[in-house]
């Protein structure tokens, strides 16, 4: 039975409210660090957990938390980065909606590892239903003792709000998640300085996923090495998994790390197989930045192991053969879907969320999404397939923020693994107005000689 | 908005802008400027060049400051719009689950095209980017609610349902307070 450890109450009638949550074992771990840890026990026991970030970069957070700088008497700030915006990602929500105090003690463990007084967590605007569900249970936090002056007679004050976006997928990019909560445009800052020395204004500041932050009450309650059990390899723990697409049973699961994609998509405990008993054509894993693998790689590496739902198997063979874990963002496509228009879609997408600071991300994602859009509607050449090729290598690593690494991936991939596909659409530029391409041939056999 | 029309939030709001502001440091009152907005626009129902510059008088800052902010975050109209936006996503894993016919069939229904508003001035039709309830596809935001598994007959209903009671087309009031 795989476990559970940040979902295993989601299911108890009540949960989001403070009494119900308490009643199931709420709080025992803020209980636990302030009376009994110290702040670098609370650092230590996640360092020891291998949790890495949960947002889509996989960088170890106990590693990240040891690089704030703590200045004598310079303030430093925790943020809670709850902007979830990748297209195929909606598991911070579902925490946050279903168990906000999850949340709120897993700010109050962080915050008190990392010695901040005043915490924020930055949701996207258009979750503005949310932040009220976890503004009540900040208010209700405060009402009991968890929050404000002197925690459970520790000495340890903080506190915690919770602060909307507008509408920008650029803002949970970390620095422009601070510029926005500093109330101003969201363009991301040239680093360094990094966060960690100056952030939000210009004090050290540590910016952590909603996931990553719950995930630490669990590593509080059960320790770093208990944790460190679960998974496979340095992908520790689990992982929540937002699953869309041509499945029958899509929605927010929560996944041991190493879990066999095959099992994930096919077995009735997690997506339930196919919908309409299509086959799958392809998937884009985590977050519709990261690269999309065809049907043949989808299951298997290129060297024909099983692919498993972790870090490292899912970037098995880079970018040639494997994709990301990124944020868990699953999205299957079957038989009847168009690789050229998603990717339009797609680039249509960072086109419209780019900032428009760094030319080669304003410009080029711009140009992508008109030369993807050419294709699709079979108005294109092969040489705008060249050219799209072109672009997008033109964009990856020159840019300010990841952004344009975000838009370029995706339309590499679909070329690199669907050109077979681009190029029908020149060639048969009717025929692919009425019907779609299916699967693309099995290259497998290629990629075992290269 | 009539130009001569007053602008100025009630009491109750004026309170929840203090408590906004309260929740930063001395001096870092700019910080609640988002959430400020988004009172405004709850309240006026747009950003008008009003609007920010009394917006930008409650938080002692430069109306270019707003201005600025306005114009970047997609969620800001600085554009008169109609009661109640209809905003429905159409990035990937939405359009595979079938967002342009959702989009087509509120544009037949209500004779206007992406980004107008209706004669009467209750709907206006927008597409969106990525709405996180990819998982429920396909959806549509109007307010600060998630219309999820849209089909045409959900549609029919929502749609009577905001005719017959045009809420508020805004994010931002707290309830709770």
């Amino acid at each position: 039975m795989a476990r559970k450890l940040l979902l295993n109450n989601v299911h108890i009638e009540g949960i989001h409210n403070y009494d119900v949550y308490r009643k199931n074992g709420g709080y025992a771990a803020v209980e636990k660090a302030l009376k009994t840890m110290s702040p670098e026990d609370v650092v230590e026991e996640v360092k020891k957990s291998g949790l890495r970030g949960r947002g889509g970069a996989g960088f170890p957070t106990g590693m990240k938390w040891s690089f704030l700088a703590k200045p004598e008497g310079v303030p430093r700030h925790l943020l809670c980065n709850a902007d979830e915006s990748e297209p195929g990602t909606f598991k911070d929500r579902y925490l946050m909606e279903k168990i906000p105090h999850l949340l709120i003690e897993g700010m109050i463990l962080s915050s008190f590892a990392l010695g901040a007084n005043q915490s924020y967590i930055y949701i996207r605007g258009e979750y503005m239903f949310v932040l009220r569900i976890v503004e009540k249970a900040i208010a209700e936090a405060y009402a009991n003792g968890w929050l404000g002056k002197n925690i459970l007679g520790t000495g340890y004050d903080l506190d915690l709000s919770i602060m909307p976006g507008a509408g920008a997928y650029i803002c949970g990019e970390e620095t422009a998640l601070i510029e926005s909560l500093e109330g101003k445009r969201g363009n991301p800052r040239m680093k360094p300085p990094f966060p960690a020395i100056q952030g939000l204004w210009q004090r050290p500041t540590v910016v952590n996923n909603v996931e990553t932050i719950t995930a630490v009450v669990p590593i509080v309650n059960e320790g770093g090495d208990e944790y460190a059990k679960i998974g496979i390899g340095r992908s520790t723990g689990t992982k929540l998994i937002s699953a869309s697409g041509n499945v029958n049973k899509p929605g927010v699961y929560e996944i041991e790390l190493g879990l066999s994609v095959e099992e994930f998509i096919y077995s009735d405990q997690y997506l339930g197989g196919m919908k309409n008993g299509k086959r799958l054509k392809a998937c884009v894993p985590g977050g519709s930045s990261v690269p999309i693998l065809p049907h043949y790689l989808v299951c298997k590496t290129a060297n024909g192991e099983d692919r498993l739902m972790s870090y490292e198997s899912l970037a098995d063979g880079g970018f040639q053969t494997g994709s990301m874990l990124g944020s868990g963002g699953f999205i299957v496509f079957d038989e009847d879907q168009c690789i050229v228009r998603n990717t339009w879609n797609f680039a249509r997408f960072y086109h419209h969320e780019s900032c428009g600071q760094c030319s080669p991300c304003r410009e080029g994602t711009g140009w992508m999404e008109k030369v993807l859009h050419r294709l699709e509607e079979g108005h294109g050449t092969i040489a705008d397939i060249d050219l799209l090729w072109d672009i997008q290598r033109k964009i990856e690593g020159n840019t300010i923020c990841p952004l344009g690494d975000a838009a370029a991936w995706p339309v590499a991939a679909a070329i690199r693994h669907f050109r077979e596909e681009f190029e029908w659409h020149v060639n048969q530029p009717k025929e692919s107005q009425i019907r779609n391409y299916g699967l693309v041939a099995d290259k497998s056999f290629q990629t075992e000689n290269a | 908005m009539e130009n001569n029309q007053r602008i100025e939030l009630p009491q109750h709001l004026l309170d929840e802008v203090q408590r906004v502001i309260s929740l930063f440091p001395e001096g870092k009152q700019k910080s609640a400027l988002l959430r400020v907005l988004h009172i405004a626009q709850a309240h006026f129902g747009w950003l008008s060049v009003d609007v920010m510059d009394y917006v930008a008088r409650l938080l002692h800052i430069q109306p270019i400051e707003v201005y600025e902010v306005a114009t970047f975050y997609s969620m800001y109209d600085t554009q008169q719009v109609g009661k109640v936006k209809l905003e429905v996503c159409r990035t990937g894993p939405c359009m595979i689950e079938g967002a342009e016919n959702i989009v087509n069939y509120i544009e037949k229904k209500l004779g206007i095209k992406d980004g107008e508003t209706t004669a009467d001035g209750i709907f206006t039709l927008k597409t969106v980017e990525c709405l996180g309830a990819c998982g429920y596809a396909p959806m549509l935001q109007a307010g600060e609610k998630f219309h999820e598994h849209l089909t045409e007959e959900k549609v029919d209903a929502l749609i009577e349902a905001y005719r017959s009671n045009p809420v508020a087309n805004y994010m931002g009031e707290n309830q709770n307070g």
